[in-house]
């Protein structure tokens, strides 16, 4: 059952990304690749710390989803492919804003997804103590 | 096209089961702080879809091993991830040296790759 759901949940990931990547087209610069990442570490941060801790959301259930869906919507390899295109064809500086905005986006999306689980969870807990 | 998203999603299917097997058949033999099965992934998936771009073959089998099985077998999400767990454990030499080699190592995937799928298409005359 878990293999079965991983299998759907990452071949509908790779056809967000792919579908994502048709309608994003900017020349010389990757931005598809870049918002799919970047979308990918906040979503896979937030889902995986808020949602484990919501009753009646299987814990196993977030986790296949964020190494199914998360893990095939965003990729490395078109990122290290794009980076190196971008060097090969003497657009340092091009390359230069894609390796620093997917490095350090990267970070700050993912921290960003922690952060926004964390103040969503001390609101529910406020909540819950003052219904209880 | 029809035939461009099926593609894509029968290399994702695999993709996705092979990252899954592989990063668990590493764990279970693996127990640094380094987040080696991520590694290994993404730079192996770099090194691939390097050579898939250097040889040169179709769209549609672009699609199938690029786009469907490389893209979902790697990933970036998880990389970052790992890395703001490795910074908040306060493992600073393991945040810094799996970011620094898997960006440096995984754009010189690429390289290596794309070099040897071009002498490959060269050599067998594609």
């Amino acid at each position: 059952m878990v293999y079965v759901l991983l299998v759907l949940f990452g071949v509908l990931g790779a056809l967000s990304r792919y579908s994502l990547s048709l309608i994003i087209h900017v020349s010389y610069f990757p931005l598809a690749t870049l918002i799919i990442n970047l979308l990918g570490c906040f979503i896979l941060a937030f889902v995986t710390r808020f949602l484990i801790w919501i009753p009646r959301v299987s814990p196993k259930l977030v986790a296949v989803f964020g190494t199914g869906f998360v893990g095939s919507f965003t990729t490395f390899s078109t990122f290290s492919l794009e980076s190196f295109a971008l060097i090969q064809s003497g657009h340092y500086l091009e390359a230069a804003i894609y390796l620093v905005l997917s490095g350090f986006g990267g970070l700050a999306a993912s921290a960003l997804g922690f952060r926004l689980s964390k103040i969503l969870l001390i609101k529910q807990r406020r909540r819950l103590r003052h219904a209880g | 096209m029809l035939v461009n998203y099926l593609m894509v999603a029968f290399g994702a299917a695999f993709g996705v089961l092979a990252r899954f097997s592989l990063s668990n058949w590493i764990k279970r033999r693996w127990s640094h702080d380094f987040p080696l099965p991520t590694f290994i992934i993404n730079v192996s998936g770099s090194l691939a879809l390097g050579l898939i771009t250097g040889l040169g073959i179709g769209v549609h089998a672009s699609l199938l091993l690029g786009t469907g099985f490389m893209g979902a077998y790697t990933t970036f999400s998880t990389f970052n991830m790992e890395n703001i767990s490795l910074n908040r454990r306060k493992k600073k030499r393991a945040f810094y040296s799996y970011i620094i080699s898997s960006y440096v190592l995984g754009i010189a995937a690429v390289f290596l790759g794309t070099s040897l799928g071009a002498v490959a298409r060269s050599l067998l005359g594609m």
